[in-house]
């Protein structure tokens, strides 16, 4: 697990439904085929209303013409982030548009259990709300043994909640090497990937 | 001290004596379920993880039942299911309901009950977050994504954190004309959707414990519009009466001490209650209906597994028959059970179906269809900035299809009479007539 993760700040508000990550209509698409997930990148957050998206000034697209690739990479959202189904494709759109951390004020729990099972990013809790404190487009880097984001734009650090018990699943990679890792399952279990 | 229903379910499967909310515990899985959306990611995670050649850890707790994305010339959504095909048959699992069959159900979570894999006392996951409708059976159950799934798929076990309770009581009777549909968008408006996040919710009260099997489904799947883990209700004899003509599989009953913590507790007067409806864009944007009666409407939507269940749609038949609505009316039987009973259930002589026809609403076929929107050709789907009344549960923007659409939440009586009005209307206008 990288100990520091550095990117450009994408900014969104409360209330963030899975809906709104990945719009139901493209949920069609596999996520093991390597060229049909790349949808899920084309099409993370396209479901955010046009002035929530990228705040403080809104109508900034997450990902460009088409691209399954996105600039930013570090997350931050308001309370009860990713609220709504428990679609992985939620987090999966994510990680494949190249998210690396979210920072929001809180989760919703398939989505946050969804996200450290998964290991798609890792999802941290802010102390104090960051959303008006962030700007889209903001340099931020986190630092996750001091447990702090610093927003280099602003020249401004911050205070992280501690990742708590889930932070065994997060530094094994995903619960299935969690599970390797304590014996749960045996480590030889694995199909070629 | 004593435990709540959740804590002695989760405790009995994790084979301790008690937990504690918040014990990050190991359990056994009794049922797992999941459907066409989800199925096939889990399928090739389960595959990468435990190898091309594994096998499910019991072929008879898997349940899989297509019902997302199912009328529709999508030629992915199409390919999903034979995909889901493809695993049944390497897996040789009893318990799949094929699309284009005479076994396909429909609606993942009224099928499961109907299908007899709701019984007191069990532990059952599914890929879906309204997995919390099974609660009502008096058993836990949540939501989960596809990892946790192939994970257990693979070993039987899942981990689980203990949720705190929160304990909602309604003492009384309810009025006629409010359904468990306000209850719960009443409960959602006054905590939050984040009001039970980590949380059981926990329905108890004799107004509770006098609503039918539907209702109290209808209670506990919006448990996660609240961000609740679990919904939960303890089995009486209304539950074993619906469980016992769907299966003779063995159930344990369990209930809440009388000395357990609840983390909150809220005691509301049933007869007080009054139709609600949860306005755009958020399922808690809570208001009575009688302060919403000049909103127009575009549509009306009567279906999902919130809405679309047999005691639905005879409330709805109640308010239609022998009227005509003014606006398009859509209606969509959760699952093949319920519909084939649209065509046996009478009402003053006349079947519901004919009801509903005569009233000039159009009638679908049971899946989730435009509850969440789906592929472009989906039955119902919402259109640009149409203004729907909807029995369904989230109206978070674009669920319904389209993002500039107005979605508001109610209830089958609510909606029917608004169908009929063309407005949102409170449905005691004809009922207490
Ligand atoms: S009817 Fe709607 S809420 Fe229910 S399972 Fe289907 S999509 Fe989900």
């Amino acid at each position: 697990m990288d100990k520091v993760i550095e990117g450009i700040a994408y900014v969104l508000g409360n209330d963030i439904d899975t809906d709104q990550i990945i719009p139901a209509e493209h949920l069609v698409y596999s996520l093991s085929d390597p060229e049909e997930r790349k949808h899920y990148g084309k099409f993370a957050l396209s479901g955010v209303p046009d002035d929530q998206a990228g705040l403080p000034d809104g109508k900034i697209p997450f990902t460009e013409n088409g691209q399954s690739e996105s600039k930013y990479s570090i997350i931050i959202g308001g309370k009860n982030f990713g609220c709504g189904s428990s679609r992985e494709h939620a987090p999966a759109c994510m990680e494949i548009a190249g998210v690396r951390a979210v920072v929001a004020e809180s989760y919703a729990r398939i989505f946050y259990r969804n996200s450290v099972d998964g290991g798609f990013f890792i999802p941290f809790e802010c102390v104090t709300r960051m959303v008006e404190e962030i700007k889209t487009g903001d340099d931020l880097v986190i630092d996750l043994n001091a447990s702090t984001l610093t927003n280099r734009s602003a020249n401004k650090t911050y205070e992280l909640k501690s990742l708590g018990e889930v932070i065994e699943i997060i530094e094994a990679g995903d619960i299935f090497e969690y599970a390797r890792k304590t014996g749960m399952i045996p480590s030889t279990s694995r199909g070629g990937s | 001290m004593g435990m709540t229903i959740t804590e002695k379910i989760l405790a009995a499967h994790a084979d301790k004596e008690s937990v504690r909310p918040g014990d990050n515990i190991w359990v056994d899985v009794d049922v797992l379920m999941t459907h066409d959306v989800c199925g096939p990611g889990t399928f090739a995670i389960f595959k990468k993880q435990f190898g091309e050649n594994a096998k499910v850890w019991d072929r008879d707790k898997v349940v899989i039942i297509p019902d997302h994305f199912i009328f529709t010339k999508d030629t992915h959504a199409n390919r999903n299911i034979d995909i889901l095909r493809q695993f049944v048959k390497e897996q040789s699992l009893p318990h799949y309901y094929d699309v284009g069959t005479d076994n396909y159900k429909g609606v993942c979570h009224l099928a499961l009950a109907q299908e007899g894999f709701n019984r007191p006392g069990e532990v059952l996951f599914g890929t879906d977050s309204h997995t919390s409708t099974s609660g009502a059976f008096g058993m836990f159950s949540t939501g989960i994504g596809n990892t946790d799934a192939a994970f257990i798929l693979g070993t039987g076990k899942l981990w689980v954190k203990v949720p705190e309770t929160m304990c909602f009581e309604f003492t009384g009777t309810f009025p006629e004309h409010v359904m468990a549909k306000d209850v719960i968008l009443n409960v959602i408006g006054d905590i939050g959707v984040d009001g039970a996040t980590y949380r059981a919710m926990e329905w108890r009260g004799d107004a509770v414990m006098s609503l039918s099997m539907e209702e109290r489904m209808t209670l506990c799947n919006m448990a996660i519009e609240a961000g609740g883990k679990n919904g939960i209700i303890e089995a009486d004899d209304v539950t074993l009466d619906y469980v016992r003509q769907r299966t003779d599989a063995p159930y344990k009953i369990y209930k809440t001490d009388a000395d357990a913590q609840y983390f909150f507790k809220k005691t509301y007067n049933a007869s007080e209650m009054e139709p609600i409806v949860a306005k755009p864009h958020s399922p808690d944007n809570k208001a009575k209906v009688s302060d919403c009666v000049d909103v127009k409407l575009d549509r009306a939507y009567i279906g999902s597994c919130t809405g679309g269940k047999l005691t639905d749609f005879m409330a709805a038949a109640r308010l239609l028959k022998g009227k005509k609505v003014k606006i398009d009316t859509f209606i969509v039987p959760a699952t093949r059970e319920v519909e084939q009973d649209l065509y046996k259930e009478k009402m003053g002589g006349e079947t519901l179906i004919d009801i509903f026809k005569n009233a000039g609403a159009y009638l679908g076929d049971p899946s989730c269809a435009a509850c969440l929107g789906g592929p472009k050709d989906t039955f119902g789907r919402a259109k640009d900035n149409q203004v729907v009344i909807s029995t369904t549960n989230r109206n978070f923007p674009g669920r319904m299809g389209s993002k500039q659409a107005h979605v508001y939440l109610a209830s089958p009586y609510t909606a029917a009479a608004s169908a009929l009005t063309g407005h949102i209307t409170n449905p005691a206008d004809f009922i207490n007539k």
